[in-house]
């Protein structure tokens, strides 16, 4: 199974598309790894460089809702786990790639707006980690003194979806058992 | 309790339930196209898995890139062509006879009411005009779909969206999805189907339907559906007249499939068109949507009118009637990619090629081009389309570009006038 952990790359805004995500320009590529340089090349978001240390260092993404709507894609999905991104954290995602992350073994958890409102509240160096199994999210993060804080949030996982996970993704699961 | 059209396809092609409110079915067709079909196929050849589950349920075509443009696609065109050849794929098309994908396999009378589709790509939402589930899916699930036949989906719930009243002249199913997106957002029907209905539905023509389904997904929906009805039944009989004794018995037969009157909505909604004005999107997604009469005198560089939305044979008639005679604005490009052969072939026929072409559109082959940026009309940064396609994403035709999605009727309108145009007083000569 995957790890679900990493700091987070808070994307403050609704309806990211997979075209954002990645451009169809790159579905030419037919490996995974050659993806890796062009993650979020196209996001229309204030602030935001593709090219950051933000974005190399990135273990999760925090964003708001509807994420990855568009395109059946999955280079969108793909694109992060070249970028060691396994886990998506939002207030909603488009069902396609939803599907898709659990398919590759990779999270994508859905919270409610208020405690995505609190994330995003936490500041931006936090360190993320979800507990699949105790459904626990831990947040860390540096205290204004140089130590640290910790915050837990409570999720709860589809049990299929757990399954998929823990099979490392729907081709294993599916023929394990069809 | 009564059963949508859903639920009955669900409950007909049940093959397991993993856990509550996730099940997993037995699907009907697998269609594939070259852009996400070849990554499936390496993959499943490195995992010692190259195999297919039923080779005359799998359907595949090169339509995003055709002709290929560079050595990168024509590696992706080599990997699906070889790999038909290799599994004895029949229904495998290639150039000269291939066209976009949701307009060349219902041509082909491959989808029926009450089957199950699956393909890598968002708009296969497109064949739920014909009375089925019809899903987009990521390269997992097809290689799953491709090696076992099976698909798993979550239970959706059903919107239902009843279309009442009488379309103005001048506007269309484009102009009807696009309003309705406005409506939902993005975001409004995500997990759900999108079952259409209503008087302004059993009046439209299977294109027209086809055109509504198409952009279920831009509303985040599973799928787009329209009851079967004398309209399928007509549009299939060519594949299904040894099945029925007539076409009236086929339309009788596909009542199984309807909705039952007490099925469970998880929401309904009415829109009555009679008063609708042609849309128009005006931002990066598609449901920023205004009526064209705000939007007229904005600047274009390029009309694109094709695409699995737009570019069948009453789309291509819809924008001749007003390019007849007429001719592109000097500074603005148009070009026509007719979906498939038998509607580019239907349009020279019927003298819509000449039309084009006097107007002084560029007609390419059938094929995807411009739609998603990868051939045959990409933008340069800047510059602006007016495009029959379905989605306006930042960069979609073009990093920098900006395209503006709309009618065949108001892209014709607005490549004479040269900035966007109202197609109204376009009509009738
Ligand atoms: S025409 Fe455009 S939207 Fe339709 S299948 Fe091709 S690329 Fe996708």
């Amino acid at each position: 199974m995957k790890e679900f952990s990493g700091p987070a790359l808070f994307l403050d805004r609704n309806d990211i598309n997979t075209d954002e995500i990645i451009p169809a320009k790159y579905l030419t590529e037919i490996t995974k790894k050659a993806l890796a340089p062009y993650i979020l090349e196209d996001l229309k978001l204030e602030g935001f460089d593709p090219k950051s240390q933000a974005m190399a260092q990135a273990g999760v993404i925090v964003t708001r809702a509807n994420f990855g709507c568009g395109s059946s894609r999955e280079h969108a999905v793909w694109v992060l786990e070249v970028n060691n991104i396994n886990m998506v954290i939002a207030e909603g995602f488009a069902r396609i790639f939803r599907q898709n992350m659990f398919n590759c073994g990779m999270l994508a958890l859905e919270m409610s707006g208020r405690d995505i409102d609190a994330l995003f509240a936490l500041g931006k160096e936090v360190t993320l980690f979800a507990d699949i199994n105790a459904g626990r999210l831990t947040v860390t993060g540096r205290t204004a003194e140089g130590g640290t804080r910790e915050q837990s949030f409570s999720f709860e996982l589809d049990a299929f979806d757990r399954d998929l996970l823990l099979a490392g993704g729907w081709l294993e699961y599916a023929d394990k058992n069809y | 309790m009564g059963k949508t059209i859903t639920e009955k396809i669900f409950e007909t092609h049940l093959r397991d339930t993993p856990s509550p409110g996730n099940v997993v079915l037995g699907i009907d067709v697998v269609m594939c196209h070259e852009i996400t079909t070849p990554i499936a196929i390496t993959d499943l050849m490195e995992r010692g898995m190259d195999r297919v589950f039923d080779p005359a349920r799998i359907k595949a075509v090169i339509d995003h890139v055709t002709p290929s443009k560079d050595s990168k696609t024509a590696t992706q065109a080599k990997i699906l062509r070889d790999w038909a050849a290799r599994h004895n794929i029949k229904d495998f098309f290639d150039i000269g006879a291939n066209g976009v994908c949701h307009a060349l396999f219902p041509e082909k009378g491959f989808i029926r009411p009450g089957y199950t589709v699956i393909m890598g790509d968002s708009h296969t939402c497109t064949h739920g005009a014909f009375g089925a589930f019809a899903a987009g899916i990521g390269t997992t699930d097809l290689e799953v779909g491709i090696l076992k036949g099976v698909c798993a989906f979550k239970l959706p719930e059903t919107m239902r969206i009843n279309i009442i009243g009488a379309l103005p002249a001048g506007v269309y199913a484009k102009d009807v999805i696009l309003h309705i997106i406005k409506t939902l957002t993005v975001n409004g029907a995500t997990n759900k189907v999108i079952e259409f209905t209503g008087p302004v539905v059993d009046n439209m023509s299977m294109e027209s339907r086809m055109t509504l389904c198409n952009m279920a997904i831009e509303a985040g929906g599973t799928c787009g559906v329209c009851l079967p009805d004398r309209v399928t039944a007509e549009y299939l009989w060519p594949f299904i007249k040894d099945e029925y004794p007539t076409i009236d018995a086929a339309a009788d037969a596909f009542t199984r499939w309807h909705s039952d009157p007490d099925a469970r909505y998880a929401a309904s909604l009415t829109v009555d068109v009679s008063k609708l004005a042609p849309q128009i999107t005006f931002g990066y997604k598609p449901d920023q949507v205004k009526d064209v009469t705000e939007m007229v005198g904005t600047r274009i560089d390029q009309v694109y009118i094709g695409s699995c939305t737009n570019g069948r044979i009453e789309d291509l008639r819809e924008a001749a009637g007003i390019l007849k005679n007429r001719r592109l604005a000097s500074g603005v490009r148009g070009i026509l990619s007719p979906a498939t052969p038998a509607v580019y072939a239907q349009a020279m026929t019927e003298g819509i090629i000449n039309i084009f072409m006097n107007a002084g559109f560029c007609v390419t082959n059938p094929t995807c081009g411009a739609c998603l940026g990868m051939s045959n009309g990409v933008l340069a940064a800047g510059e602006a389309c007016a495009s029959t396609t379905n989605r306006n994403f930042n960069g979609r035709m073009g990093k920098g570009g900006m395209v503006h999605l709309m009618s065949p009727a108001t892209a014709a309108a607005t490549a004479v006038a040269g900035h966007i145009a109202d197609p109204r007083p376009y009509m009738n000569g």
